[in-house]
């Protein structure tokens, strides 16, 4: 059961006029596991994740994600997003609304899970992400590190199958990125299946199954972490390590 | 004469509090009251020499009018009574017009942005008075309009448009990142709209929506044209009774002017509370 695929990619690509932001790529995610994706910016992770719940369209190749092939049918996009949270560099949290309305407002409207059952949901797992008591602040109160746990919780209300997470720290302080890495952490000790781009390659080591390297479009390089930090196959993940390992 | 450098100096010096002069707070009051004392003597004068003959006395009745049992409203009171409910029906049809156009111009339907567009550009570049002619002589015979139908359809629609240009602008102003984060916990584009992007556009519509509100008060005086009842129609109509077309004219004026000065001043209020918020 746990080694059931639960995201296929296969032969997909990408074109935004004229430039091939994505080529080829093939990639099968089992259920449970956590790839973490990484490589220079420009690569087309970003993209790559964004095709998963497909906020980006593909030009080519398919896209399965639980079971649904992502086409232009908007009832399987919708499907899919009900099933798959994501995390975003901005958090994009709604500033109109407070922490628990936030919260609240996709499990009630997309869900229809009736209020208070959406609040106490809401509660959960803001103690989950540690921030129990931010409940009724609107994000401009809170910190950087703050604001993306809400905008993680915000994901888990839903309770998706699947946790995409497209740099999630990148916009954050320095003092403030651990206790956002923390909390993924702990949210991959849960068997969430989990996407994540990011450069930090501390939380890679800890908590990915594979890596995943790419380069102008291309998957260069897949291994477990322990391949992939130590004897990287190719030339160009070599570089890159080194450039970022480097302090 | 020439480059002597004390005299250099010393015009310059003169020049300087000459500008500070003009600059000053006392001077402009003084110059504004000039040219407002011209044109009120010029006005007057022109006046006394074609022999117009004030009746100041017999206006307080068209406002107000004592009756055997109390007050009575007088014709300009009505009118401006019907003036702002004209105003308001067709504003909140504007409204909707301008909200539905926006969403259409912003949809990804081909036909939806292409009815948006055409519809934006031929009432934009039309004069009200021509567009107002069609509904009434052209819409009316047709489709059986009676003038104030025709009055409400034709305000309703030629504010709607500059009212969508007002909301498109709003929405655009909510960034990428909110419809991505509405769309990823699985929201349809309705919902995204209606529970994300239009609560936090609003900051930035309002004011321009008060602002529209003013221009509607303003352009309902020409269905005067087709003889619907309001202010402008009001004042003609005691106009051809009395012949006090200076007077009445006057006060017609003034009477906009009140009432769009207090939704000016509201507008600026407003403008400056939702400035402080963002």
């Amino acid at each position: 059961m746990t080694a059931r695929p639960i995201i296929e990619i296969r032969n997909l690509g990408k074109f935004y006029d004229g430039f091939e932001a994505l080529k080829d790529i093939n990639l099968t995610v089992l259920s449970g596991e956590k790839v973490v994706v990484c490589g220079p910016s420009g690569s087309g992770k970003s993209t790559l994740i964004r095709c998963i719940n497909r906020l980006e369209e593909h030009s080519s190749g398919r896209m399965i994600v639980d079971g649904i092939e992502l086409t232009e049918e908007t009832k399987d996009i919708r499907a899919v997003r009900r099933e798959v949270g994501m995390v975003f560099q901005q958090f994009n949290l709604f500033p109109h609304m407070t922490v628990l309305e936030n919260l609240t407002i996709g499990p009630m409207r997309v869900r229809k899970i009736p209020k208070a059952e959406a609040e106490a949901r809401a509660r959960k797992y803001l103690a989950r992400v540690h921030i129990p008591e931010q409940a009724d602040k609107y994000p401009a109160q809170l910190s950087g590190g703050q604001q993306q746990r809400v905008a993680i919780a915000r994901s888990l209300c839903m309770e998706p199958r699947i946790m995409l997470f497209d740099e999630p720290t990148s916009a954050l302080d320095p003092e403030m990125i651990n206790e956002v890495l923390d909390v993924m952490v702990e949210l991959a000790g849960t068997g969430m299946t989990m996407v994540v781009v990011t450069h930090e390659m501390g939380f890679a080591r800890k908590v990915a199954d594979r890596m995943v390297f790419m380069e102008r479009g291309e998957i260069v390089e897949v291994a477990p972490p322990d391949v992939f930090f130590t004897a990287p196959k190719s030339e160009r993940c070599r570089a890159f390590l080194d450039q970022i390992l480097e302090h | 004469m020439a480059e002597a450098s004390i005299p250099g100096s010393d015009a310059r010096s003169r020049r300087l509090t000459l500008r500070r002069m003009f600059a000053s707070r006392i001077f402009s009051v003084a110059l504004y009251a000039v040219v407002i004392w011209l044109i009120v003597r010029t006005a007057w004068t022109g006046a006394e020499a074609m022999g117009y003959n004030w009746q100041w006395y017999r206006v307080p009745q068209y406002l107000l009018r004592r009756t055997d049992d109390g007050f009575a409203l007088g014709e300009l009171a009505t009118g401006l009574g019907a003036s702002l409910l004209l105003s308001a029906v067709a504003f909140t049809l504007a409204l909707i017009i301008g909200l539905v156009v926006a969403l259409l111009r912003l949809s990804n339907l081909v036909v939806g942005k292409a009815v948006a567009r055409a519809f934006l550009e031929i009432v934009r570049n039309m004069p009200l008075l021509v567009l107002l002619y069609l509904f009434y002589y052209v819409g009316g015979p047709i489709f059986g309009l009676d003038r104030y139908v025709a009055s409400v359809l034709c305000l309703g629609v030629f504010h709607g448009a500059i009212l969508s240009e007002v909301f498109r602008a709003g929405i655009n102003s909510v960034g990428r990142g909110q419809w991505e984060a509405a769309m990823s916990i699985g929201m349809t584009r309705m919902q995204s709209y209606r529970y994300i992007i239009l609560p936090q556009s609003v900051r930035f519509m309002l004011p321009p929506i008060t602002g529209e509100a003013v221009n509607m008060i303003k352009s309902s005086a020409i269905v005067s044209v087709i003889a619907v009842a309001e202010l402008t129609t009001a004042g003609r109509n005691i106009i051809s009774d009395t012949y006090m077309s200076f007077e009445i004219w006057f006060t017609v004026a003034v009477i906009y002017l009140a009432v769009t000065l207090c939704l000016s001043v509201f507008v600026s209020h407003l403008e400056r509370r939702f400035a402080v918020e963002i």
